[in-house]
């Protein structure tokens, strides 16, 4: 199962880092995205893995699998979820207005927008 | 247990509730509840800056659950200082940009202005590295909507990239605090300090990993050089009160490497000495040298300002990258005077921009513009603080550096570098200024210039009210300095913080 789940999580990462270096804003959100999954499945995997056990001490438990990285996974999975929520609405923003979804900006600007405030 | 700890998260988080709720169309009453906030801010910030003064430690448990268990804020010297340099930066900028009528230019500025106070004051107190990494969500989420605030297709862009780079670098942070959950078993800032000293060295490898991997997050936020791509683009689109907010975020990060660093990775520390330290002088250096010569070719105002915040930022690092009590000291003056500086050179460069309508902050000669002498000499005196001459705290900052590194074997190196980019900086700051300053072209004939609309004055006041801090921080140098050595030695001694912590004392 270790074998499995490191599997998955460099599998995820080396998605998630090949869609990033694609400079659209679509392929690097989706990256992004694959970047977050796996480092949730790193931190769950941080606290050990374990099969049928309970996360919560009772009496008469012996063993237990440590309750906080899901504690943690669940704070993280609501942030990245929110912060893919803001970055889609941002990437859309730039996209309706400026009719491309490159992400690196060209050098200089053009005529029109020579003032930038 | 002193409740005020938590005031300068709370106050912020509650106000930007009642701001968004409440007065959404009374922009007035936004005004005045925001800047009557930053007040408050500022006063708690002196008291618990005073209280910290004694040199006590305060522990502030959520819930009441002692450390390691619960969430933790710590309020020593430090944190103190840096919550009070915030909440100094925060209400001059907000004056700022009430005065200019930034605030009405798009939507929701004041809520987000506070969201963004509430987690840099939340990243400067906690003592747990999770809740560290959740301060910097809520300071990056409300930084995004401000960065774009007022809108326009670079600034959107640039906002893209903003926003891509940090996600990464969240992520990043988040592999950090797996593999040192995974090695120590804790997050909480103190007990790591214990759990690392407990490993041995030969079995140190993943304790290793994970420090350097915070040490790139860390960087990421202090923009040091190669990670430093996102800030040239985003200080010059951002809308300049936010860019003058910013100069204080790039401190967090140096912040957190100050204390993790001193804390948790101490140089006493035997897994991981040595394994930045070397690293972070040399680009620290190149930090340094790529920011002032950036200034040097900088084709507009907006990209000046920028990269002399990075180049600020890299003689920062320099200072800090020294990890002993005498360059910590340095370090932490450097960073009151970097935080402010940056942010009275980003809205000098407003105000040029404001008067010279469409020629904006093009390095070229335009026509005179309104209050021409007044924003000239304000211009002169930021930039006096930026280059570190004299008489102003730049200067006394790098003497300070210059002096506390004289023990590192790298202090030829790091003297030359340091002499140098300040003379290339003093000269990019002298170009452009007389660029835009010395000889005004003649306004052109066949568009006869309207008299300038009246300018307001209250954009001035905050900006005089900024310079007029740099000064006081250059005058009392010897009193603050006395606060500040006590500050080094606060953190170069973390027993004395675990102790508090933990309890054990």
């Amino acid at each position: 199962m270790e074998l499995l789940f490191a599997t998955a999580i460099g599998l995820l990462t080396a998605a998630g880092i090949y869609l990033v270096l694609r400079l659209r804003s679509f392929p690097v959100i989706i990256g992004i995205s694959l970047l977050t999954y796996a480092v949730n499945l790193f931190i769950f995997g941080a606290g050990r893995l374990a099969i049928n056990l309970p996360p919560v001490l009772r009496k008469g438990v012996e063993t237990y699998t440590d309750p906080l990285p899901q504690a943690l996974v669940l704070t993280a999975i609501v942030i990245s979820f929110g912060m893919t929520a803001v970055v889609v609405m941002l990437a859309l923003g730039a996209y309706l207005s400026g009719r491309e979804d490159c992400v690196n900006m060209d050098e200089g600007t053009a005529p029109g927008q020579e003032n930038e405030a | 247990m002193n409740h005020w700890i938590i005031a300068p998260v709370v106050l912020p988080a509650v106000l930007a509730a009642v701001l968004t709720l409440t007065m959404r169309h009374h922009p007035p009453l936004q005004r005045v509840f925001s800047l009557a906030g930053v007040v408050a801010m500022l006063a708690v910030a002196l008291g618990l800056t005073l209280h910290a003064a004694t040199g006590t430690i305060e522990v502030y448990e959520l819930g009441n659950w002692p450390a390691p268990f619960g969430i933790v804020l710590v309020l020593d010297r430090l944190s103190a200082l840096m919550v009070l340099l915030t909440a100094v930066l925060a209400g001059l900028v907000l004056l700022y940009a009430v005065g200019s009528g930034w605030d009405q230019r798009g939507k929701n500025f004041h809520p987000l202005f506070q969201f963004q106070l509430m987690g840099i004051f939340g990243a400067f107190l906690t003592g747990d590295a999770f809740n560290l990494f959740v301060f910097f969500e809520v300071l990056l989420i409300a930084s995004y909507g401000l960065m774009i605030h007022a809108g326009g297709v670079r600034r959107l862009k640039a906002g893209v990239q903003y926003v891509i780079y940090n996600l990464l670098g969240s992520t990043l942070f988040l592999f950090a605090l797996g593999t040192l959950y995974a090695v120590t078993g804790t997050l909480n800032m103190a007990d790591l300090a214990v759990r690392a000293a407990e490993i041995p060295v030969e079995d140190s490898a993943l304790l290793r990993v994970g420090a350097m991997l915070l040490f790139l997050v860390f960087a990421i936020k202090a923009a040091l050089l190669p990670l430093h791509f996102w800030l040239p683009e985003t200080y010059a689109e951002a809308p300049a009160p936010v860019a003058a907010l910013f100069a204080i975020m790039t401190k967090v990060g140096a912040y957190a490497i100050l204390r993790m660093y001193t804390l948790v990775f101490g140089p006493d520390l035997g897994a991981t000495a040595e394994l930045i330290d070397q690293m972070m002088i040399y680009t620290a250096l190149i930090t340094l040298a790529v920011g002032m010569i950036g200034i040097l070719g900088a084709k507009r105002l907006g990209r000046l300002a920028a990269f002399a915040a990075i180049g600020s930022m890299g003689t920062l690092l320099i200072a800090i990258a020294g990890f002993r009590p005498e360059t910590t000291a340095a370090a932490i003056y450097y960073m009151l005077h970097s935080a402010l500086a940056g942010a009275l050179l980003f809205l000098v460069v407003d105000l040029v921009r404001e008067r010279r309508g469409d020629m904006g902050g093009a390095l070229r000669p335009g026509p005179r513009m309104a209050q021409h002498g007044l924003i000239s000499a304000l211009f002169f005196g930021a930039a006096i603080a930026t280059a570190g001459m004299p008489p102003l705290s730049g200067f006394i900052g790098k003497l300070l550096v210059l002096d506390a590194v004289r023990d590192m074997p790298e202090v030829w190196l790091i003297w030359t570098v340091v002499l140098a980019t300040s003379l290339v900086a003093i000269l990019g700051l002298s170009q452009a200024g007389s660029a835009v300053f010395w000889k005004p072209a003649p306004a052109p004939d066949d568009a006869p210039q309207a008299a300038p609309a009246a300018q307001p004055a209250l954009p001035l006041v905050a900006v005089c009210a900024m310079l007029g801090v740099i000064v006081a921080l250059s005058v009392f140098a010897g009193p603050m300095m006395g606060y500040i050595d006590a500050t080094a030695a606060q953190l170069h001694a973390p027993d004395g913080y675990v102790a508090a912590v933990l309890g054990t004392n």
